[in-house]
């Protein structure tokens, strides 16, 4: 044990920068993960590609999105002149006659603004699709990362822009579920499977909407006292409570807004009759 | 109670270099990591390097590695591990390597000190506080923090990108200033500091792609991407990215 | 050896735990260029696994509390063997410092009023402790820490540099303490990341080490708890008091073995949670001892409704001072009342509801559902007693926290001894760490500001070095004295020794028994060997450890075998009646052989000297807090009459 007591003079390996850096524990492996890890952003990815297909064809389709009395929540409002006439329905002819497209690329915009600049889906598709990272403590494949600081993702910081828009987007969405408590021929007190579907995923695109982090922090977050603004502390707390489940309300209001428009789908386009209880 | 020999890998080395040690060694019911660590010590590697303290996840000293994931070795027990799964166990991988499973956590206290102390109010004496309970909730959660340094070691955006150190306080720090900022009476405002700001510009806020790994390695389960860093973001975001509340704050200061 | 690295510091504070914290910042607010040195990282101290709370009679939730109260039950908790001057400015003191607190930031929990809650604990008249739900201790540690980040920034604002004024060196261990002639010159340590050693020039030096449960089997401590302050003092000439009385805390963890001793928060008890053994009875109804019979309830039906109604119901005896709660499970556990893995049932879960359980104490909670897979809101725990804190310490002025004897040495914290008597009260220990940190670092600092430059001995620096090498030459050297041992070995044999033989309850034989295996164990250590070399070696570390170890071992077995009562921390199954006749005695341990060899392996003789003392009489307007009728149970006759 006549070992030499002074620790051996150091002389670091040469820096490249990430877990493998010359400073940090010499080990080449990315990451020394043994569960699945992979398994949630590949999950994550793979539902977010087949909505983004799924509505893609639906957007541009410009077909079979109205079959009265329900409208199908990617075409509302209906802003432009080529839109199908639904009668009192959400049809506002703000963009006139030279729109030639798909009227639902107006107004999925913000849904989509909403939804990709929202905190949840943020982390999903970063992980997810950009693999940044792609999970914990695993090696990225980047070589740089600047994060949010600056354009294009720095405009990440008007999310609360869109949350005001997905307030006016699910206003609409709402009014037309009441819309949809008419028959075919547009008389009230009637209800279809259509009308389950609609109240159903309207509660959820509320809920997802209210659940918004941007909103935690309008109703109350901002504040500094609590005890001197009760109303909003409640307003806050009830928020919050809605927050915690942000990531599911994002996946089950994604799926219900798909849903409903495909259930739209199924019976413009003739594939059945909305089975109507009353 | 029944005893059963485990296989584990540990890294051993310094800066210079080093690799995962093979070790056979015995476990016995209800041990904890910490525990295997501690018999290889006393009977294989009695030079082996490891920090820790409390051995009750109170203090955060014994942060490592464990199968690659950033845990508290006092706080993994054995029994969440198969009997036949060979253990890895090295030390954190976004600091500079000392020895063994011991890094240097200097970064964390260089940026502990660039966040401004608790500003405390003018003209109110030390005994006059009166603050309640659910103004001070918030800050409590954060408070909870152990300082292991699990989230600032698990952060890709320094343990993947060294050169981001600098410019980046880390989830830890950040959660600091989202404290000190809804701290009921810090008075750092009128001081001329404004904590929401200078998150973005002076602390790096704006690294954080708040894909949530600081919370999901938290041994003290505080939320900290949704109730202190993404509140932050809000928060900075009304300082700089807001021209409403910019104009609504102009109004009223005629 | 010369080429140690030497700094010149005012003042240098060993240990960042509360009090070391505390007395640095004090020092550096009176104009003292402070170090402070730690063992651990900054902010790991063994003061965060503090739960409960800092006990100051605030009146926050009680009006009716004061500091004549608080002093009352601070005496009464040390069975009147408090150095009382201690005693009454840590009651007077004790707001004071809780109220700074607030103004560094700590977020203590709230009463209704915004003001700072109090809660209930074992001999506490009223709801006294400030708390953060069951984790004061970090609180207070990292408002401590955080306060001296902002010195830190305030010297870099003026000076560039954040560490002109105010440094800490963590991860460094201090093995001697340096003198010119009588005074301290300073320390001697070594950085444990590189095994450096390095030397501290300082006129002052504050000793805030904490305790020395490290040398029990069964303790709430961490690794750090090794008595180094302890042995520092004493191989500075430093006398030790009171050494026997040692706090072992009613409820640790018994199960699962590798975390037997985690501490399970007297606040469990203080919010309600009631002690049974294995037969479902509530036993400690049974062990409420005399001099409390007043102040316990008689019935369950009382001490349920006292947690309601505490001013026309007596408190539960669950809340009895430690030392009394500590021998009941004790007794149990030995009738074959015990619960299956040798300890009894602490219940809260049939006494709140689970979510009151989880807010009032969740990391106990935490604790046990992560340690033990045990829900404390459905079942019981499993509880024993565990070795906790050491009432004895470096004999200290009550008033300036300096160690007797050596000019220039202070100490403060668990380290220090004499302030709670034989028995220490849950929330006084936090309170102490910031009333006398705070008054060890002024006075270090005021002491630093007049005392002229010590010298530093080059031989005493050479002897530090020589014998921190040590280790690394274990063979060869001695041969006709054996192979060399291994560290770990020597520290589990001392710990089951001190546990078995010097344990909760003690006799005469077994104390000789202990005696003589110390004395073994002693040469043993002097054999103990590394392999490797200086960079971060935790065997070398504990190498160097062991002779602290042996040291308070022996200060603590010597003095509860010279004294032949029960008191407090300290009880002898042969001599089982607190004496009145011991209430003014105090033992003082010091080297035998002052000169610093260490050489004495006689069993009998060993490296202890013990000498009995007579405490200073308390002064009379503070006797005359108590009733006539409480004093005659605890005060010698003749002091009674004066």
């Amino acid at each position: 044990m006549a070992t030499g007591t002074e620790p051996p003079a150091t002389e670091p390996r040469p820096r490249t920068g990430g877990v493998r850096d010359g400073t940090r524990a010499a080990i080449a492996a990315p990451h020394l993960r043994t569960d699945r890890w992979w398994l949630a952003p590949a999950a994550t990815a793979a539902g977010l590609l087949a909505f983004i297909v799924y509505s893609t064809w639906r957007a541009f389709a410009n077909t079979d999105y109205y079959a009265a009395p329900y409208v199908s929540p990617f075409y509302s409002p209906c802003l432009a002149e080529n839109c199908e006439p639904m009668r009192s329905g959400p049809n506002w002819e703000l963009f006139g006659s030279w729109w030639g497209i798909s009227p639902a690329i107006i107004i999925l915009i913000f849904p989509l603004g909403f939804r990709l600049t929202c905190y949840y889906y943020r982390k999903a598709y970063y992980r997810g699709f950009w693999a940044s990272p792609p999970a914990c403590a695993v090696a990225e494949p980047h070589a740089t990362y600047t994060g949010e600081t600056r354009f294009p993702l720095i405009l990440q910081n008007i999310h609360r822009y869109f949350f005001y828009a997905a307030i006016l987007v699910a206003g609409i969405l709402t009014y037309d579920t009441v819309l949809a408590f008419r028959d075919e021929h547009y008389a009230w007190g009637h209800m279809g499977l259509g009308t389950l579907v609609f109240l159903l995923n309207i509660a959820l695109i509320w809920a997802y909407t209210l659940s918004c982090h941007s909103c935690r922090h309008i109703v109350g977050g901002k504040l500094k006292h609590f005890s001197k603004h009760p109303v909003r502390y409640r307003m806050w707390q009830w928020v919050g409570r809605l927050n915690a489940r942000h990531m599911q309300l994002a996946w089950a209001s994604l799926l219900s807004v798909a849903l409903a428009d495909f259930y739209v789908y199924l019976v413009a386009s003739g594939v059945f009759d909305d089975p109507r209880f009353f | 109670m029944s005893s059963y020999e485990a296989r584990f890998k540990v890294w051993r080395g310094d800066v210079q270099g080093g690799g995962l040690e093979d070790f056979g060694v015995e476990v016995n019911d209800g041990e904890v990591v910490l525990d295997i660590i501690h018999r290889l010590q006393a009977t294989q590697a009695p030079d082996l390097a490891v920090r820790w303290n409390c051995k009750a996840g109170k203090c955060g000293s014994c942060s490592a590695e464990i199968n690659g994931r950033p845990r508290l070795l006092c706080m993994t027990r054995m029994s969440v591990f198969d009997r036949a799964e060979t253990i890895t166990v090295t030390p954190l991988r976004a600091f500079p390597v000392i020895r063994d499973l011991v890094t240097d956590v200097g970064f964390n206290y260089t940026k502990a000190r660039e966040v401004p102390s608790f500003v405390p109010p003018e003209g109110v004496a030390a005994g006059e506080y009166r603050m309640m309970q659910e103004d001070v909730d918030r800050s409590q959660e954060f408070r909870k923090c152990i300082e292991c340094f699990l989230c600032q070691d698990t952060c890709h955006v320094v343990r993947d990108h060294e050169e981001n150190k600098p410019a980046f306080a880390g989830p830890r720090f950040l959660m600091r200033v989202a404290e000190l900022d809804m701290h009921p009476l810090d008075a750092a405002d009128e001081t001329g500091l404004d904590r929401k700001r200078t998150a973005q510009d002076e602390h790096g806020l704006g690294y954080c792609n708040i894909t949530k790994c600081c919370t999901e390695v938290c041994p003290e389960g505080i939320h900290i991407t949704d109730n202190a860093l993404i509140p932050l973001k809000e928060r900075a975001a009304d300082r700089k990215y807001d021209p409403l509340v910019w104009l609504g704050s102009k109004i009223r200061r005629r | 050896m010369s080429v140690v690295d030497r700094q010149e510091w005012d003042v240098v504070v060993v240990g960042a735990g509360g009090a070391g914290l505390r007395a640095a910042i004090e020092a550096r607010a009176r104009g003292a260029r402070t170090a402070v040195i730690c063992k651990s990282l900054f902010g790991k101290a063994h003061t965060v696994m503090a739960e409960g709370g800092i006990a100051a009679a605030m009146g926050n939730v009680n009006s009716g509390d004061d500091w004549k109260v608080h002093f009352r039950d601070t005496m009464r908790g040390g069975k009147f063997l408090n150095q009382w001057r201690m005693a009454e400015l840590h009651a007077q003191e004790a707001p004071q410092r809780v109220w700074e607190l607030e103004t560094w930031g700590a977020l203590f929990d709230r009463t209704k009023d915004g003001r700072i809650s109090q809660r209930n604990f074992g001999g506490h008249e009223y709801p006294r402790l400030a708390h953060v739900g069951d984790r004061t201790g970090l609180e207070l540690i990292r408002t401590l820490q955080q306060k001296i980040v902002s010195l830190q920034q305030e010297d870099f604002r003026e000076t560039g540099d954040y560490e002109s004024r105010l440094k800490v060196f963590q991860e460094c261990t201090v093995t001697r303490v340096l003198k010119d002639g009588p005074r301290v010159s300073g320390v001697f340590g070594y950085e444990r990341e590189s095994g450096r050693f390095f030397v501290m020039e300082a006129p002052a030096v504050v000793v805030a080490t904490g305790g020395i449960g490290k040398s029990f089997k069964v303790t709430s401590n961490s690794w750090e708890y090794t008595g180094d302050g302890h042995a520092l003092a004493l191989l500075a000439g430093a006398p030790l008091l009171n050494m026997e009385f040692v706090q072992f805390h009613p409820t640790g963890m018994v199960w699962p073995p590798s975390v037997k001793g985690i501490l399970v928060t007297e606040s469990v008890r203080g919010d309600g949670g009631v002690l049974r053994n294995s037969e479902g009875k509530r036993f400690m109804f049974d062990y409420i001892p005399d001099v409390f019979k007043e102040k316990y309830a008689e019935s369950e039906d009382e001490g349920d409704r006292w947690y309601d109604d505490p001013d026309r119901n007596r408190r539960p005896p669950e809340l009895l001072p430690r030392d009394e709660v500590a021998r009941a499970i004790n007794a149990e556990v030995k009738a074959g009342r015990g619960s299956p893995h040798g300890g009894v049932f602490l219940d809260v879960s049939t006494r709140m509801p689970a979510e009151v359980i989880k807010r009032r104490l969740p990391s106990m909670y935490h604790q046990f559902k992560e340690l033990a897979d045990v829900d404390i809101t459905a079942e019981a725990m499993e509880v024993g007693p565990t070795c906790h804190y050491v009432m004895g310490g470096i004999a200290v002025d009550s008033d300036s926290a300096a160690a007797r004897g050596v000019p220039g040495l202070f100490a403060a914290g668990e380290v220090a001894g004499g302030m709670h008597g034989s028995n220490r009260l849950g929330g006084n220990s936090l309170s102490d760490l910031l009333v006398f940190g705070r008054r060890a670092g002024w006075h270090a600092a005021e002491y630093a500001g007049g005392a002229a430059r010590p010298r530093v001995d080059d031989a005493q620096v050479d002897t530090a070095a020589a014998e921190a090498l040590r280790p690394f030459s274990a063979e060869g050297e001695e041969p006709v004295e054996g192979p060399p041992e291994n560290p770990y070995s020597v520290h589990q044999e001392l710990q089951q020794t001190m546990n078995d033989l010097v344990g909760i309850i003690r006799r005469e034989h077994e104390m000789e028994q202990a005696l003589a295996k110390l004395a073994e164990l002693r040469v043993r250590a002097r054999r103990a060997g590394v392999e490797g070399h200086r960079q971060f070696n935790p065997g070398w570390h504990l190498a160097l450890d062991l002779r602290n170890m042996l040291l308070v071992s022996e200060c603590v077995a010597r003095a509860a075998l010279e004294r032949t009562e029960s008191r407090g921390g300290h009880t002898r199954e042969d001599h089982s009646a607190m004496e009145r006749s011991w209430r003014n005695v105090n033992l003082l341990c010091a080297l035998t052989d002052p000169t610093g060899g260490l050489a004495g392996t006689d069993s009998v003789r060993g490296q202890i000297a013990l000498t009995r003392e007579t405490t200073e009489p308390v002064r009379p307007d503070l006797l005359a807090l108590f009733e006539k009728d409480e004093l005659v149970k605890y005060l010698a006759e003749e002091e009674l009459y004066e």
